[in-house]
Formats: structure tokens, C-alpha cells, sequence
């Protein structure tokens, strides 16, 4: 039985995965910058949250409050385009230049940092994650 | 999804002359010092003046274009106001015409914000691009790299509505373009071609034209850089090369290759193609040794030769581009540039960061870490062959 997306359960262990990946650490040693991830489809909608510091996710949180924090990113997309997302069914730099997934903050800092972005993606698909029917 | 654009092609001889059937009011020509000196711009006006059009040029663009260029051609843009701009030259002029076009017509943009993320709404001016070197295929792609002078690094920009509306390839346009410069541009076609059919963005509508790119390359580029205007069959293949593996990588992006040449390209200042094609052999090995890349398809559809996996099509690839430079006189290694092993030494952690965060790695198969990307870098400047 996997993790529900979104949960808290879920957010945190993505964060646990974050934290214990290496490839991760590396690549992002760099970042700063906080995230909501928008799941869009609902009001309010679901909304994941991740404080990425210098390879390391310092907070991980589920909300369903858009004033929870005041992220540098928000990224949106529906439920679907989130799921081919964590299953590696969609690049996540196509999704933004297709305009599947909605990036509001500085592109230029997201696409100087692929790799760690990559890095991400990677740590997101490793989640035994459960999907909503 | 996924996205094909592409221009309107007027391509083979006398292809220039379909200039007269554009229709506009005022045209502003983009070009560089040299090609104005010889007779370029004034060609190109005449066949707008036919149209009727009024013509203004900005004949300033240096290689490799700063940002400085370009909002000095902005504001000269704005004493005309046209309603075409006309990029005529190699990369560099017909990049910096697509970026004063949309800075002309999103004056509230900065330069790094001209990105395919977000729409740009560009509607007052449409653009041609009139390539005179067979390389860059940016008469055909949506994509702008201009350099940050400063510090020594190229800044790549782009947006879909960037795509010129008119692509015109003529081949009397590279007829007498020196042989140094057609075998720079010709390895920077074959890059392009090799990287649009590896990179992560490829699709069923590139994969035949970056696979017919590559195939013109190694039958052509010999024969256009030794026999040059003598063989104008060769100029011919090579001009459509260069715009087919636009088509190509345009919509499928570039990879490691392109990252690592930018970056040392414009730091010991090496000319595109000749940069991007010296690391193209390294990257490939690099890619397969991380078993990413479809060397092994490109390789058989290309009839190179028989590959019994991955790493030995990358391998056999590899070899096949290294005696390719060979015959066209392209240097393929960094030492035999010239550059010292210090100097090297002492640029390497600038070369490393400004790879790493170029954008052209946006789709490649694999990413090196920093460590490895020094290595890269290393058996690139003493030619060996990559072992990890």
C-alpha cells in the first residue's frame, strides 16, 4: 500500500527521501528556494510545500491554505499532469515549457539548476506513492 | 505534448528573390560589419526596395552578440518602426535580430526574460532570416544565444513566437564562405543533428530530419570545405543541412555537447561550431557509459556500422566524427587549440559552473556531476578516450 499524493504523509516522505539522497545533495548543493506544488482542481486546492536549502529539504508540509507561506515558487498543474509527473511520464522542464505545469517565480534560477531539478523528479518517483482514482 | 514549428523555407538558387513578394512598409536589416563591406545588405535591400518597402540596416552585430548590441538596435528599430526584421549573417546577427524584435516589441522585458514559458504576444513585426553560413539552423528555431561579455558567458534565450516567419536559403548566400568557416559550421550541423536525435526531447518528427542532417554532413562537409565555390552541389546540401537539422534540434533541443562548448567557447573565445563539435565525440561516450543515449539506433540508421551495444555504437560514432574533423582540418582536442594545460587548469571551475548551468543540458539523456564534468573537460583537453 503506497502513500497517498497529496498527504502529509506523503510531503514527509519526500522529504525523508530528499534527505537521504546523495545524487540530491550534490547537485543541489547550490539552492535556495522554497516551493508550493499546486494541485489544481479544487477549492481551495492541495498544495505541497518544500523548503529546499543547499541540498537538504528543511520542511516538508501538506495544505490546503495558499497563505500557509509566502514560497519564492509556485508551480501548478491538475491532478494528472502531477501523477505523469511522479511517475516519470512527463519531464517536468516540458511540462513547463508546454504550459502543462504553470511556473510562478524566477525561471532563470530553475532552468540554472536542471540538475537538481532532475535530482527532484528522481527523489519524487522513489515515493511509493498512491493515486487518488 | 509536444510542439513542431517551423518557418516558411524558400530554399535552392534564387531563393533570395522571394524577398520581392514579401509585403510590408519598412524592412530593418540585421547584419555584421563584414557582410555589409561586401555587398550583403545592399543585395538584400534591393530585393526589398522591389517590394516597395522603405530599408533601414544595422550592420554593428559582432560574433558572439552582447546585450549592449542589441538594445543599440533596439532603439534604432524604433526610428524606423518596421514591419520586418531582417536577420542576415551567420548565428550571431540573426540571434541578435530575433532578440531586438522582441525587446522592440516587449520594451518592458528584460533579456533574460525572454523565455518559452511564458507567451510574449509579439504581433507588430515579422521576421526573416537570411543565413549566409550553412551551421547555425537558427533561421529556423525559436531559440537566441547572446553573450554576456562581462562574464564570459553565453546567455541562451528563446520563445516559440521567436521562430522567424520566413526562412530564406540560398546557397549563393555561403558560395565564397572561407573554408575554415564552412568546416566550424558544417561539425556545428552534425552536432546538432547528433544531439536533436539523442536529446530527451526528441520526437517522431525530428528523428528523420536530424538523421537526414547527419547523413548529408558526412557525404558534403568534405567536399564543401576543400572545393568550396567550386562545387556548388556541396555548398547546396550543406546550406539544406544546416537549416533541416534546425528544423531537428529545434524541436528537440541540444545536449551536454552544446553545455560544455558554450562554456569554453566563450571563455578562450572558439568559434560555435568548433567548440560544440570538439566535446560532441567526448559527450557521446560520456552519455553511453551512463546507458542513456540511442547511439545504437543512430548508428545503424546512419549505416555506419554494426554496434553490438551502446557503448560500442558511441565508440564507433565517436570515431567516425573524429576522422570527419580530421578530413575538414577541425581540431579535436583542446590542446591541439593552443591553450596552455595552466591556462586550462585555471579556467576549469568557470567552465564547470557555466556548463552546468547552461541551459542546453535542459534535455540531455545524462547529466554529469561536478566532478565529472571536470573529467570531461580533462579528456577533452588531452583526448582521451572516456572511461566513466
Amino acid at each position: 500500500m503506497g502513500i497517498l499524493f497529496p498527504s502529509q504523509e506523503w510531503a514527509e516522505a519526500m522529504k525523508e527521501q530528499i534527505n537521504s539522497s546523495d545524487a540530491y545533495r550534490n547537485a543541489a548543493k547550490n539552492w535556495e528556494g522554497d516551493f508550493y506544488f499546486v494541485v489544481e482542481g479544487t477549492n481551495p486546492p492541495d498544495i505541497i510545500y518544500m523548503d529546499l536549502w543547499h541540498g537538504e529539504c528543511r520542511e516538508a508540509a501538506y495544505t490546503n491554505d495558499p497563505n500557509f507561506k509566502n514560497p519564492e515558487f509556485k508551480i501548478s498543474a491538475s491532478y494528472d499532469k502531477w501523477k505523469k509527473v511522479l511517475t516519470g511520464q512527463l519531464d517536468p522542464i516540458q511540462g513547463l515549457m508546454t504550459r502543462q505545469l504553470k511556473l510562478d517565480g524566477n525561471l532563470i534560477k530553475i532552468m540554472k539548476n536542471v540538475k537538481a531539478a532532475q535530482e527532484l523528479v528522481r527523489c519524487a518517483t522513489q515515493v511509493d506513492t498512491e493515486f487518488r482514482e | 505534448m509536444w510542439f513542431f514549428t517551423s518557418p516558411e523555407i524558400a530554399f535552392g538558387e534564387d531563393a533570395l528573390s522571394y524577398l520581392e513578394q514579401l509585403q510590408g512598409q519598412r524592412a530593418f536589416i540585421v547584419t555584421d560589419p563584414t557582410l555589409d563591406q561586401l555587398g550583403f545588405t545592399e543585395k538584400v535591400a534591393q530585393h526589398l526596395r522591389s517590394a516597395g518597402m522603405e530599408v533601414a540596416a544595422f550592420p554593428e552585430v559582432e560574433p558572439e552578440p552582447s546585450l549592449q548590441t542589441v538594445r543599440r538596435g533596439v532603439e534604432r528599430m524604433k526610428e524606423l518602426e518596421p514591419d520586418w526584421i531582417v536577420g542576415l549573417g551567420g548565428g550571431s546577427a540573426m540571434d541578435a535580430a530575433k532578440a531586438m524584435w522582441a525587446l522592440y516589441e516587449r520594451p518592458d522585458l528584460e533579456p533574460e526574460e525572454i523565455s518559452p514559458l511564458f507567451p510574449l504576444g509579439l504581433h507588430k513585426v515579422k521576421m526573416v532570416a537570411i543565413p549566409t553560413t550553412a551551421g547555425t539552423g537558427s533561421e529556423v528555431t525559436w531559440m537566441v544565444v547572446l553573450t554576456d561579455t562581462e562574464a564570459r558567458r553565453k546567455i541562451g534565450l528563446g520563445n516559440r513566437e521567436l521562430t522567424p516567419t520566413v526562412a530564406i536559403v540560398d546557397p549563393e548566400m555561403s558560395r565564397r564562405l572561407p573554408s575554415r568557416i564552412t568546416a566550424d559550421t558544417g561539425m556545428d550541423v552534425l552536432t546538432h543533428a547528433i544531439e536533436g536525435y539523442t536529446a530527451n526531447f526528441h520526437s517522431d518528427f525530428t528523428d528523420p530530419l536530424c538523421l537526414q542532417a547527419a547523413e548529408m554532413v558526412f557525404t558534403y562537409l568534405p567536399r564543401a570545405v576543400t572545393k568550396g565555390e567550386e562545387d556548388m552541389e556541396a555548398r547546396e546540401k550543406m546550406a539544406n543541412a544546416a537549416t533541416i537539422a534546425g528544423l531537428g534540434f529545434g524541436n528537440s533541443y541540444v545536449a551536454l555537447a552544446h553545455a560544455l562548448g558554450h562554456s569554453f567557447g566563450s571563455y578562450f573565445k572558439v568559434p560555435h561550431g568548433r567548440a560544440v563539435a570538439l566535446f560532441l565525440p567526448y559527450t557521446i561516450e560520456f552519455t553511453a557509459n551512463g546507458e542513456a543515449g540511442r547511439y545504437q539506433e543512430l548508428v545503424r540508421r546512419l549505416g555506419l556500422g554494426e554496434a553490438g551495444s551502446r557503448k560500442e555504437a558511441a565508440r564507433l560514432l565517436a570515431q567516425r566524427i573524429w576522422e570527419l574533423a580530421e578530413k575538414v582540418g577541425q581540431p579535436t582536442t583542446i590542446a591541439a587549440l593552443g591553450i596552455a594545460q595552466e591556462e586550462f587548469e585555471k579556467a576549469l571551475d568557470v567552465l564547470c559552473e557555466h556548463a552546468e548551468t547552461d541551459n542546453a543540458i535542459l534535455a540531455a539523456p545524462r547529466l554529469p556531476s561536478r566532478e565529472e564534468m571536470e573529467k570531461l573537460f580533462r579528456y577533452a583537453y588531452e583526448g582521451k578516450l572516456v572511461d566513466f
